[in-house]
């Protein structure tokens, strides 16, 4: 695997507990208490997409669900809003694992910007139809912070599987 | 001969499959949670299995305003304790007044054979968080099942009504703040008793519906539990009209109010008890309704009292 296809540095296979770990970790960022501030992020979404891009085999819509399930019960809302979201989210990922590593990062984030706006909007076509108000545009705003937070979150979530580099290995004679 | 796929290429069932099978069940469970309600188990085992992490990420900001408490100083310290004193020492007046009305008020129904107002009792709980939830209006407090806590408890501050508890779990319990788009409160306007039903309208705001446009509402009024519905307790303040639109061409007058607790205020809150159900007097059940009306009306002229 490498951070891009035109990258020629080969990293290490990841490890299945730094996956789990940082989703926790996102799950941790999503409960903390920020229910004020409508443009945060969804930290969830964007790691599983991370995960979905990266592992496909991995991470999918599986994991989307019971994620999905748990931040429906920590935000109250109806139960299978965020799951239905995440595991949409998830697919649409998991198709775009083998094209997106072609482009550099800036170009990789603008493809997860479309995915994160389709998560906020199913979570607000499945609210809208019972019969609740439009939340406001900050709720739009998390996707494309998000789209912003691509490049930095490829590589914090990379970085566990970078090799040092060897100089020797690639001299020539 | 076995022809079998090397386990190499074996990934389970195809994208759209699973896609297919996991939207179905999301739609299934959206559909159970939004018209039976009958998830609640589910819920609440979820919410053991993530409550660690939900303590673990409100640890820092617990730390946080406690730290930053510890630094405010002494003065201020010092101030809010003479601010309290001084309040307890004008209510004071008002408690010693109100237990002498209150032995007043009981020894006056025992003389005209009613039934006693109902004392209730609370537990205190401490808001833990909002609900992160944008669409609606909730918060979650720190007491639940195991303080047991049961679903459709009123919650009230020190000005007035918070709102009504909707979900609970093992350790924590979810309320549904009158400023909720699904929460609405019988009230009665104190200056002239007229009742009538707030709603709350998601925006932190309340609405006084259907009232007649040329009903006797003016700005300022104060709206107090009506007790109608059997589940908030008689007379508690809820909020206070803001602003009244009187258009001829409709038949209701457009009545906004604000609440008067501050249900958007992280602060502590009290969880009152269930109202028990009041049984009807023997002499209802056997007469007709209008004598029913009758002792209703005295009892609403002693309370304002």
């Amino acid at each position: 695997m490498q951070t891009t296809y035109s990258s020629s540095r080969i990293l290490q296979p990841v490890r299945p507990f730094f996956i789990a770990l940082s989703l926790i970790i996102a799950l941790f960022l999503n409960f903390l208490p920020t229910a004020s501030i409508t443009w945060i992020p969804d930290w969830v979404a964007l790691t599983l997409v991370f995960w979905s891009i990266r592992e496909p085999r991995r991470v999918g819509m599986g994991s989307g669900f019971l994620l999905g399930l748990a931040m429906d019960v920590a935000d109250a809302s109806l139960l299978g809003q965020h799951a239905l979201a995440y595991v949409v989210v998830a697919y649409l990922a998991a198709l775009l694992s083998r094209r997106i590593l072609w482009f550099p990062l800036s170009q990789q984030a603008l493809h997860v910007l479309p995915l994160m706006l389709v998560g906020q909007a199913v979570q607000v076509i499945v609210r809208l139809a019972p019969g609740v108000d439009f939340p406001g545009g900050g709720y739009f705003v998390g996707p494309f912070l998000a789209t912003v937070l691509w490049p930095p979150l490829t590589y914090v979530l990379l970085l566990p599987q970078y090799q040092p580099i060897e100089h020797d290995a690639n001299r020539p004679i | 001969m076995d022809q079998q796929p090397p386990p190499f290429f074996k990934r389970g069932p195809a994208p759209l499959a699973r896609l297919s099978f996991y939207a179905a069940l999301s739609t299934a469970l959206l559909f159970v949670d939004a018209r039976f309600q009958t998830l609640e188990l589910l819920r609440s085992t979820l919410s053991l299995i993530t409550y660690p992490l939900h303590v673990a990420a409100h640890a820092p900001i617990e730390l946080l305003s406690n730290g930053g408490q510890y630094l405010t100083g002494i003065t201020r310290f010092q101030e809010e304790n003479s601010k309290l004193k001084r309040d307890q020492l004008e209510s004071a007046s008002a408690l010693l007044r109100l237990r002498q009305l209150e032995s007043e008020n009981t020894h006056l129904r025992k003389l005209l054979d009613m039934r006693e107002r109902q004392h209730v009792d609370g537990i205190v709980a401490r808001i833990v968080y909002a609900a992160r939830d944008p669409f609606s209006r909730r918060i979650v407090v720190d007491k639940g099942q195991q303080h047991r806590i049961e679903a459709g408890q009123p919650v009230i501050d020190e000005a007035g009504v918070v709102g009504q508890v909707t979900r609970i779990f093992p350790f924590v319990s979810e309320i549904a703040l009158i400023t909720d788009k699904e929460q609405s409160v019988p009230v009665q306007i104190v200056r002239n008793g007229l009742r009538s039903v707030v709603f709350g309208l998601g925006s932190g705001q309340l609405e006084l519906r259907f009232m007649p446009a040329n009903a006797d509402v003016q700005n300022g009024d104060v709206l107090v539990t009506s007790g109608l519905d059997g589940i908030f307790p008689v007379g508690l303040p809820v909020a206070r009209i803001t602003h009244i639109e009187r258009d001829t061409s409709y038949s209701f007058a457009r009545i906004f109010c604000e609440p008067t607790a501050g249900v958007e205020n992280y602060n502590e809150v009290m969880v009152l008890a269930k109202r028990q159900p009041e049984a009807i007097p023997e002499e209802a059940l056997t007469s007709k309704v209008k004598t029913v009306a009758k002792p209703g009306q005295k009892k609403k002229r002693l309370k304002r009292d």
